[in-house]
């Protein structure tokens, strides 16, 4: 096989279609390669997208993405075993002409953006895995070994957008394995329901979401979170937690799941319902410090495969899209002006990357991963519950003086976590989130 | 020698779900596959080309998304596809799907090169008839072979071909003239993975897109609804029964006789029909 | 390649609208049964749509025909005298030696010229791999509407045929009519239909026709006929008594737990399909929609949680029972006995409370 392609992208998710679009529309021949029956058929994601990521590379493309809901109402909560305290934002102006955030369901979403790829001239392979990186003599990347017959293909240039494993970059020794401490796995389950139940449990109307983003006892002390997403006629239910814990702890990820579904708070929501999907997955959640080497010779790193997560917000997929595009862009703007795509020359995506909001955010936070699971006890367990003690305490009227009962909560709380120890906690967050 | 194989994209079927309360199909992210059947017809359709050369053209009709199905299909190694979409399609049954196929089929003829053999599935999971086929067959007034397990011999310049075809009781070998329509069995055979340069090629090829009038249908009246003679009035799900189970509370090792008692409670006759069996056994 | 044939169109406007029969379809009169036979042996499956084709015919106020194609000779007749038997008021035969295999030349032919000489209003076909084969050969030359693998069959106040399959993989059920067109056809699974009595009756009328073929018209030729050895193919459609098992069961070592239960029981056993697939069973002791359908007096199934495709196969069983985990498991829907525990440790008592109560049964076979 002697074809040689300028640019060949591996994988179809977010980063890789937002890579092979943007070089793509900039005349260059790509060849994106899926290990997926369809692009998006290996993709598990809640899923928020966030308009703005989006429509730098398809303008207009809520007039016929798949998307399911927009949002107009988020949830936090707090829970313990019996309770949930909660801060609800709902508002109106989400309600606008070009909304902010909708709800996908990955598997079509992906589908249409690759079909866009493909449009603007891309060659996309689906069924058809990487094995390995090629590279030359001096070590430069020149294409990819596929497992298919015959299977070698060269590029000039090989975009990795293989998601959060990152397997080819560390086969490569381009990278290391990301750390347990640094990924969180999540397991995710669809609810089907008849879309005007989902309305009425969930008090929207038309393509209104909401979404329910939960913390506390029900990840057992471990750094994680349970989620809740409003589709048209299913509802995405979930639970992460950092790899390195569920191994200490011995929890497994599905039993968290049933639990977070059997709580009295979250029961009710999903009842009746029929499940389809049952999804395991990675979230790189090391922030700023866990992002590995992001270029070489003949070689880029994009979306989950170069950790750009912001796990704090939640947000991953526009961090790919974003990251994806700049690899794009960078690739783009070498070959127009004649360049070859060396490590040196390739530095122009980093400062891309370094002069968006990608970096940047990702900066702001780069102590929050380790502070949330340096104090995950008292994080996800301790604080949970003394919340749910003191709004309980609060709300029961059974004749003890107000006084009494402030007393109380402050002595519940004194007895669970020492002064010194609260007061530390609020000073690391207020630093991590500075 | 040439052979079209007809594919169908079909909704992958273990995952419909029906809404609770209206019954209707809820087809959100259902996703859409290559009929399973049919990749034994490509596979078939593929190996007598390794063999005896010519080309294979895959032919569907459906939306315009069916393209998917025609696309995957190229990636085994397929040389030819032929969309036939047109909004007079929808709806069809299988008398009107398979004239518009038969139809598709004499113009691929006619264009491309003569047609040797036609290649159905056995029959899809969604239509679910086994009567596309033969349907195909009678109007092309072509020999017509249908759950063929296996293709024991070709001869192109004498115009024969045998197979084994799947009877009730057994197998029958069979002996016939070409172009012949011939339906796969499932699991007579395993299909190929393509090279990465058909897959390549495949990523690249033009897919023939035909509309009725391309497809030199001559009359549009009989295809989709109105050509079709069967009109489906009611879809429905199926009921509980009226009364419920009667249930048997496990006790410990009294639990396997309490079971027998409760099942000879609700069929008397049960005891007596066992003995017989058991004495006949 | 021959260019499409070109039949009488099919009445302009939409089929889905009722309007006055055709003329030409208003002398289409009477139930036809096709009387399937493979080398001088009728497929049940005939007889079960006799019972049928008899109650439609009832309904109807018209007479019930059985369709014998077949050889000259002992078997054809013996087939028909079958069919007085099983309800036939009146038999056609078609008799010809290039009749003597299925080939679907001549069948077809046979089929459609009777059809169109004596005009039925209904006919109705096993859904064999023969009555398929058929099927869609002759609707397609008669251009008539065809209903397949139909689970139940009715007919409307205005004398239509209601014909009633699965739909979408098995989810749903859907009623399918041929309002103007004649004959309206169907074909419906081996086992779908309760067998009806057989009453000893005098053959009514016979008919015969004549098929206009010979050899040398027949372009396809039977080289050789393999008989399916007996001993590897099950008979579960017909059994009796059948015992099965699931997915809950666990492991395919577990399943000769149900086999035990059903050899003690003189049974057969079958499965979910989930055991085929993953390879613990071959294909033809799946049961359901896309396996077998049985009917058996008694059916035990174990660790099947009863989804719909599976409940299709086991519905006409006289007594259905059920050992699940779940409580909620859908199979609790349409049993007749449940018991909620784990079927890995009541089978084994199962199969030594059904041994000691039949045990006696038992001796008296040995004895004999
Ligand atoms: C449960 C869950 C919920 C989430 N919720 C949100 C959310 O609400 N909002 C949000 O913004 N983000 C969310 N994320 C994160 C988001 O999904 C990811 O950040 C995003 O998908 C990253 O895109 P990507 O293109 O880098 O990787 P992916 O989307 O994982 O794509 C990688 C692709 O590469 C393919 N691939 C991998 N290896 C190979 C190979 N060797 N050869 C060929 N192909 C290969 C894979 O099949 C896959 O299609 C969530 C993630 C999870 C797991
Ligand atoms: C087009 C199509 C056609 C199909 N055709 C068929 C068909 O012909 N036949 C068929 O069977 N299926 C068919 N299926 C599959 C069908 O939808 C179901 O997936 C299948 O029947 C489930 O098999 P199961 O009950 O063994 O497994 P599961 O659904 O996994 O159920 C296992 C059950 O065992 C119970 N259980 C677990 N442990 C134990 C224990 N120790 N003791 C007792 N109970 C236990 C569980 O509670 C559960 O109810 C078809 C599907 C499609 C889409
Ligand atoms: N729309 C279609 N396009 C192409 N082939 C079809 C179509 N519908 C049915 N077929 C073919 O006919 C076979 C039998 O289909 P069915 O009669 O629907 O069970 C399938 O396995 C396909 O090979």
């Amino acid at each position: 096989m002697t074809e040689k392609f300028d640019a060949i992208v591996v994988g179809a998710g977010m980063a890789g279609n937002a890579a092979a679009l943007t070089m793509a529309k900039r005349g260059l021949k790509v060849l994106q390669l899926e290990r997926g029956e369809y692009p998006g058929s290996k993709n598990v994601q809640g899923a928020i997208l966030y308009a703005n990521a989006v429509e730098k590379l398809i303008p207009e493309f809520r007039e016929d993405a798949p998307l399911e809901r927009h949002l107009v109402e988020q949830r936090f909560w707090m829970m313990d075993d019996a309770s949930h305290t909660g801060l609800h934002y709902r508002s109106e102006d989400f309600n606008e002409e070009r909304p902010n955030r909708y709800t996908i369901i990955r598997s079509q979403f992906d589908r249409w953006f690759s079909r866009h790829v493909q449009e603007a001239g891309a060659l996309v392979l689906c069924e058809t895995t990487v094995l390995e990186l090629l590279k030359d003599t001096k070590g430069r990347v020149i294409g990819v070994r596929t497992d298919r017959r015959d299977g070698d293909v060269f590029a000039d240039v090989v975009v990795l957008a293989e998601g959060v494993n990152g397997l080819l970059g560390t086969r490569a020794g381009l990278r290391e394995r990301p750390a347990r401490e640094n990924v969180a796995l999540a397991v995710k389950e669809m609810h089907f329901l008849p879309r005007e139940t989902i309305e009425a449990r969930f008090n929207l109307k038309g393509d209104e979401g909401a979404v329910i983003e939960a913390a506390g006892t029900i990840s057992r002390g471990m750094a994680g979170m349970g989620f809740i997403y409003t589709n048209r006629e299913s509802i995405s239910i979930g639970i992460g937690c950092i790899v390195s814990d569920l191994a200490k702890t011995g929890h497994a990820p599905y039993e968290l799941l049933e639990a977070f579904k059997r709580h009295p708070s979250v029961a009710p929501l999903i009842e009746g319902s029929e499940v389809k999907e049952y999804a395991a997955h990675l979230i790189p959640e090391g922030g700023y410090k866990a992002i590995p080497q992001l270029f070489g010779d003949g070689w880029l790193v994009a979306g989950d495969a170069a950790q750009l997560n912001n796990a704090i917000h939640r947000e991953g997929s526009n961090l790919a899209l974003a990251s994806g595009q700049m690899a794009g862009e960078a690739v783009a703007e070498l070959k127009g002006r004649g360049l070859e795509p060396t490590a040196k020359n390739l530095e122009i995506y980093k400062t891309r990357l370094v002069d968006s909001y990608v970096m940047q955010d990702l900066k702001k936070y780069k102590d929050m991963p380790a502070l949330l699971h340096a104090s995950s006890q008292n994080f996800f367990l301790t604080y949970p519950q003394l919340v749910s003690k003191a709004m309980q305490n609060f709300l029961r009227v059974d004749g003890t003086p107000k006084v009494e009962k402030e007393k109380r909560t402050l002595r519940s709380v004194f007895a669970a976590r020492s002064i010194t120890g609260l007061l530390g906690d609020a000073v690391r967050m207020a630093r991590a989130w500075r | 020698m040439h052979i079209v194989v007809c594919i169908k994209q079909v909704p992958d079927s273990a995952q419909i779900r029906v809404h609770p309360v209206t019954n209707t199909i809820m087809r959100q992210g259902v996703p859409t596959i290559i009929n399973p059947y049919d990749l034994f017809a490509v596979e078939e359709a593929l190996r007598l080309r390794d063999q005896h050369g010519g080309a294979v053209t895959i032919l569907t009709m459906g939306p315009p998304m069916a393209e998917e199905s025609l696309r995957k299909a190229m990636t085994f190694g397929a040389d030819r596809a032929v969309l036939l979409t047109d909004r007079f399609f929808a709806g069809s049954d299988t008398l009107a799907t398979s004239y518009a196929l038969a139809s598709a089929i004499a113009k691929i003829g006619e264009t491309f090169e003569p047609v040797d053999i036609v290649f159905t599935g056995k029959q899809t999971i969604d239509g679910d008839t086994a009567q596309v086929g033969p349907g195909i067959a009678k109007r092309l007034g072509l020999a017509q072979l249908t759950y063929v397990s296996r293709v024991a011999a070709l001869d192109l310049a004498g115009g024969t071909i045998e197979v084994d075809r799947r009877a009730e009781g057994g197998v029958q070998a069979l002996r016939t003239k070409l172009p012949c329509l011939i339906t796969m069995l499932e699991g007579t055979n395993d299909i190929r993975r393509g090279s990465l340069p058909d897959a390549l090629r495949a990523a690249r090829a033009e897919i023939v897109v035909w509309s009725a009038e391309d497809a030199g249908i001559p009359d549009v009246a009989k295809c989709g609804l109105r050509g079709s003679p069967t009109v489906v009035k009611r879809v429905f799900a199926p009921s509980a029964r009226a009364e419920k189970a009667a249930m048997v509370e496990p006790d410990g090792a009294a639990t396997a006789d309490a079971l027998i008692d409760a099942m000879f409670t609700q069929r008397p006759r049960l005891e007596a029909d066992l003995a017989t069996l058991v004495r006949g056994f | 390649m021959a260019q499409p044939a070109k039949p009488a169109a099919p009445g302009a406007g939409r089929a889905a609208i009722k309007k006055e029969l055709p003329e030409r379809f208003k002398n289409h009169k009477h139930v036809w049964v096709f009387i399937e036979q493979e080398r001088g042996h009728v497929h049940p499956v005939s007889w079960e749509l006799m019972g049928e084709g008899r109650k439609l015919a009832d309904k109807l106020g018209v007479e019930l025909a059985g369709v014998v194609i077949g050889v000259p000779g002992a078997a054809t007749q013996a087939a028909a005298q079958e069919a007085a038997c099983y309800g036939a008021d009146l038999v056609y035969t078609v008799t010809n030696d290039i009749l003597a295999d299925y080939r679907n030349e001549p069948y077809a032919k046979a089929l459609t010229d009777l059809v169109e000489t004596h005009k039925p209003e209904v006919l109705l076909l096993g859904a064999t791999t023969l009555g398929r084969d058929l099927a869609g050969a002759v609707a397609t030359t008669l251009l008539t509407g065809l209903t397949a693998d139909c689970t139940a069959l009715d007919v409307d106040a205005d004398g239509s045929l209601a014909a009633t399959r699965p739909t979408f993989g098995g989810s749903l059920l859907c009623t399918i009519y041929t309002l103007n067109f004649r004959p309206q056809m169907a074909t419906v699974r081996p086992r779908v239909m309760a067998m009806p009595d057989r009453v000893e009756r005098p053959l009514g009328r016979l008919v015969e026709h004549p098929l206009a073929m010979v050899e040398e018209d027949v372009v396809t030729k039977v080289l050789k006929y393999i008989p399916d050895r007996d001993s590897t193919k099950s008979s579960l459609a017909y059994a009796d008594v059948v015992v099965a098992g699931g997915l809950g069961l666990g492991s395919p070592e577990n399943f000769q737990l149900v086999q035990q239960l059903a050899s003690v029981l003189g049974a057969e056993f079958g499965c979910s399909r989930p055991l085929v697939q993953k390879g613990w069973l071959p294909a033809d002791r799946q049961i359901g929609q896309t396996g077998k359908t049985i009917r058996p007096k008694l059916y035990i199934a174990a660790g099947i949680s009863g989804a719909i495709q599976h409940r299709v196969g086991v519905e006409g069983a006289d007594l259905i029972v059920a050992i699940n985990t779940d409580k909620n498991a859908p199979i609790f829907d349409f049993a007749h006995v449940g018991i909620v525990t784990d079927a890995l440790h009541l089978l084994p008592h199962l199969t030594e409370a059904f041994r000691r109560r039949l045990s006696p049964h038992i001796r008296d076979r040995i004895a004999s």
